[in-house]
């Protein structure tokens, strides 16, 4: 029995128990990560896990049911209790229920790699985290972690309306950092990120990031933010970095555009939105510099595919151009509630786990400046990069994020390190005040890989294309 | 079943590498979830599952392989896989060894009908929580989970548990006010069965909550004298265990933890205790070790902190039986918090005593800003009230705080800890804290919704 043929079986048992509509996932995942502590791999984890996810719509309500056997009659079985978990549903009933047209589509795609990073030995991926945590600690770090990820999915798509598609998704990354432990307090530098850098990619990515030609520097960072000045109290113009500005842009923007938000299907947990959708179109979400794209097709970025978790194809379109508010992240049922003409931006975070609304490659388009353009046109501001903490309510308005390192910024010269450097802000104030935007040259595909939602939980993969930019009048320094 | 898989897997491990130290774990799931928003289930999910991990230490060298198959294939090629990947790693040095064998401390919790509850038995509880929000809109869910463990190790050890949970959650949602801003109040419970769950005693409280928030005030940043909801005191008791009573942490110094000297206010008494009657998870750790009660915090006396094999050995101490699945990168955690309850009485006996103050249902989007010192912002989410002269005074708008949470429970800061403890369900995770409400001195407000 085929993948196909077991997804297939599902959504006819879903059909024969009463559904009017009915898909299934195959999925199978591979998995290997390996970290580092201190000169020495400390953790590999190896795992896989397969299985089959179908979902029904009876009348207006939606069940689904998951089971690791492929074979048919545990397909049917779950089609069948995906059905009556529906026809339940229906106990506390909704509004009418429907999705949103689409051309049903058949194909295969794949991400290309260039060198296949499940196949590059382990001794060698050992060997490389074990010699930058070591020069991390002969650097000044007191705990020098390095590690690197690895997923290879395979999903199978058939839907009740003939979708049959099958994907081949290859995503890789590596991080490293370093942490100083004071008297009082700890101070940590990472690279490339906060957790690293991710991609659709093969090992050539963590071959890119050079963790070993940085390894020395974080810990030297790491070692002299102890003693460096505190991140001042007030109000001032603050540059950020490419990596803090993807997690500004997944956090602020991304999140605040999923159209469940939106709709209140994620209120009681992660939350609502305080975009309004009457304003789609007309709000003015930040100044003329902010272009922001939801693009799943980018090549190598975390959060691209070739067809979502309902099918569609993948499709760029425009989150925010020229300032104002132009589009949202949508499901076909979500996209149908609220009258709008497509979707193509839901997956789910395996076999188990319900198709929801999630970022794709959410990100800025780059302007015409240069980090050292911002620096050099401001006075007196603060620079600040890689995101240490962050915090935002649950409308995605009122935020206060953290970075792991900063800069005086004074008459155009990069001045002392700053420790401890936050700041905070309200989500369309803050972004109209960015009147600089780096280049193309600084375009970069940050991934994501974590990022939590759902009930229950999902951890989803996603992509923030972003530069360096500047803002205006921004409250730093906030401290407990 | 999941006792045999476990015994099945260490003979392909003594078949293929009779010298290899070896541990299985292997979880039976059955999760289900019926989710609620705008009144109506939206999202109804169930997936049944057996999750087998096997880690090993093959000469000198340590790793970890898990699968969801559990046909013959898969269990040998996840044998096969572990020890090729253990052959071709660095020395792990720091290989603490298999935990000896010794009885678990506990069997437990386990509900026939939560582990084969149907979706209708979700989808009422749900009715009822709408029903009795009096026509507000609601939002949340209902959760049932069961799990049957085993453990095995070449060292000898065999144990095994079956528990299971159940968990509703919810928010009853005001409709919005001249500001725009809907007024929402929440009320939760987690129990070890599913018949413990009262759908419209939730909903009723969750509707009173949010009826009680309508037009909010805003007040400006400082630091006020605060009561805590359970759901808050949970978030704070739940970053101390994960950060502060982290063995790891303590042992490199990350921690501000100093066992053993009085950093807690003497009204504080927590300790994390898998063998209490209202604990929610299995008695034995990812490692099978026993999880007796870990005394954490003892009438301010700080304690702990919790340890797994490693960090244990590190630390030149034993495993407090505190090991999570994969969770050797982070560290040991505990899993089973309880706050143990004071003379305070009431949230509302608790307000009574406060001049001028806020009174706090939840605690949201909470993140560390420095380990050590333990500084966390977040906001306030789901009802928060002024309170003077010891009467709620007014709803106000959420705020946003920067506050250490060690000093939040500090010396001379706790002014009252509740009487009645409440099971809070972990949002995240299938878990529970159990917690009274408390009456702190002071947290630090660092801004309001509107910046």
């Amino acid at each position: 029995m085929t993948e196909f043929d077991a997804a297939g079986a599902a959504v006819q048992a879903a059909l024969d128990a009463g559904a009017r509509y009915a898909d299934a996932r195959v999925m199978s995942r591979r998995y290997e990560g390996m970290s580092a502590r201190n000169g020495e791999v400390e953790d590999l984890t190896q795992s896989e896990e397969s299985g089959l996810g179908v979902r029904a719509l009876v009348g207006s309500s939606w069940g689904f049911a998951a089971v690791p056997d492929l074979t048919d009659a545990a397909a049917r079985d779950a089609g069948a209790r995906a059905a009556a978990i529906a026809k339940a549903s229906a106990l506390v009933p909704g509004p009418a229920a429907d999705l949103l047209p689409v051309d049903v589509r058949t194909g295969s795609w794949g991400n290309p790699v260039q060198i296949d990073a499940l196949s590059v030995p382990l001794s060698d991926k050992g060997d490389l985290l074990v010699a930058v945590t070591s020069t991390m600690r002969e650097h000044g770090a007191d705990i020098a972690l390095a590690s690197y990820e690895i997923w290879d999915t395979r999903k199978w798509f058939v839907s009740s309306e003939g979708h049959r598609i099958d994907q081949h998704l290859r995503e890789c990354g590596a991080g490293m950092n370093s942490t100083a432990i004071g008297e009082h307090e700890t101070q940590r530098r990472s690279y490339p990120g906060i957790r690293g850098q991710f991609g659709t990619s093969g090992w050539e990515l963590v071959e890119q990031i050079d963790l070993p030609g940085n390894a020395a520097r974080i810990a030297e960072e790491s070692r002299a933010l102890l003693t460096a000045p505190q991140c001042p109290a007030g109000e001032t113009t603050l540059i950020l970095g490419g990596e803090q500005m993807a997690l500004q842009i997944h956090e602020s923007v991304g999140h605040a555009v999923e159209l469940d938000r939106i709709l209140g299907w994620e209120a009681a947990f992660a939350g609502t939105s305080w975009l309004d959708l009457s304003r789609l179109g007309s709000l003015r979400f930040g100044s003329e510099l902010m272009t922001i794209t939801a693009d799943p097709t980018l090549p190598g970025a975390l959060g691209s595919f070739g067809y979502d978790d309902e099918g569609t194809p993948a499709a760029p379109h425009d989150i925010v151009r020229d300032g104002v508010w132009t589009g949202v992240l949508a499901g076909r049922d979500s996209a149908t509630v609220a009258g709008l003409p497509y979707a193509g931006a839901v997956r789910a975070d395996g076999y188990a786990r319900l198709p929801m609304v999630r970022m794709t490659n959410v990100g800025l388009l780059p302007g015409t400046d240069s980090l050292e353009d911002m620096i050099a046109a401001t006075d007196e501001g603060v620079y600040m990069d890689t995101n240490r903490s962050w915090s935002i309510d649950d409308r995605r308005l009122n935020f206060q994020f953290g970075c792991e390192i900063g800069w005086e910024v004074t008459r155009g010269r990069r001045g002392r390190m700053l420790r401890n450097p936050t700041y905070t802000g309200i989500s369309p104030r803050f972004w109209g005040a960015m009147d600089m935007l780096g280049n193309p040259a600084e375009w970069v595909f940050w991934g994501t890989p974590n990022c939590g939602k759902g009930q229950p939980g999902q951890i989803g993969h996603t992509g923030h294309p972003s530069v360096p930019a500047r803002f205006t009048g921004v409250r730093v320094g906030v401290t407990g | 079943m999941s006792a045999a898989l476990a015994a099945a897997v260490l003979e392909l491990v003594r078949a293929a590498a009779p010298d290899a130290e070896a541990e299985v774990r292997v979880a039976e799931t059955t999760l289900a979830l019926t989710r609620f928003a705008n009144s109506f289930v939206h999202q109804n999910v169930t997936d049944t599952g057996t999750r087998v991990r096997l880690r090993m230490h093959l000469d000198g060298r340590t790793a970890t392989g898990s699968t969801n198959g559990t046909d013959t294939d898969s269990l040998g090629r996840l044998v096969a896989s572990t020890i090729a990947a253990a052959r071709l790693l660095p020395p792990d040095q720091g290989w603490p060894g298999l935990t000896p064998p010794g009885p678990t401390a506990t069997a437990g919790n386990w509900d026939d009908a939560t582990a084969d509850a149907p979706p209708e038995v979700r989808a009422r509880i749900v009715r009822d929580f709408v029903a009795a929000a009096g026509g507000l809109e609601t939002a949340g869910f209902c959760r049932t989970h069961a799990e049957r463990l085993a453990y095995a190790n070449t060292a000898g050890q065999e144990v095994a548990a079956a528990y299971t949970s159940a968990a509703a959650d919810g928010i009853a949602r005001l409709a919005a006010g001249p500001g725009g801003v809907r007024a929402d109040g929440v009320a939760r419970q987690a129990a070890t069965a599913v018949g413990e769950l009262d759908g419209a005693a939730l909903g009723t409280i969750a509707a009173a909550k949010a009826r009680a928030g309508a037009d909010p005030v805003d007040l400006p940043p400082g630091r006020y004298e605060v009561v805590l909801e359970p759901s808050a005191v949970a978030d704070v008791l739940t970053l101390l265990g994960m950060y502060g009573f982290n063995g790891r942490a303590v042992t490199e110094g990350r921690s501000f933890l100093v066992p053993g000297t009085a950093q807690f206010d003497p009204a504080v008494t927590v300790d994390d205790d898998a063998t209490d009657p209202a604990a929610i998870g299995p008695g034995f750790d990812a490692e099978g070790t026993p999880k007796g009660p870990t005394p954490l915090v003892t009438a301010g006396l700080s304690g702990g902190p919790v340890h797994d094999r490693r960090t244990a050995a590190e630390a030149g101490t034993e495993s407090t039986g505190h090991a999570i699945p994969g969770g050797e990168r982070f560290g040991a955690m505990p899993e089973n918090l309880f706050l143990r309850p004071g003379p305070g009485g009431t949230v509302d006996d608790l307000v009574a005593g406060v001049e001028r103050g806020l009174l706090v249902s939840d605690l949201w989007y909470t993140r560390v800003l420095d380990p050590k010192t333990l500084v966390v912002t977040g906001l306030t989410r789901n009802g928060v009230w002024l309170i003077e002269d010891g009467q709620i005074r007014r709803a106000v708008s959420n705020l946003r705080f920067t506050q250490s949470y060690a000093d939040a429970l500090g010396p001379g800061n706790v002014a009252g800890v509740g009487s009645v403890p409440a099971g809070v369900p972990v949002s995240w995770d299938l878990g529970a804290v159990s917690t009274p409400p408390l009456r702190l001195a002071s947290w630090n407000m660092t801004g309001g919704a509107a910046g």
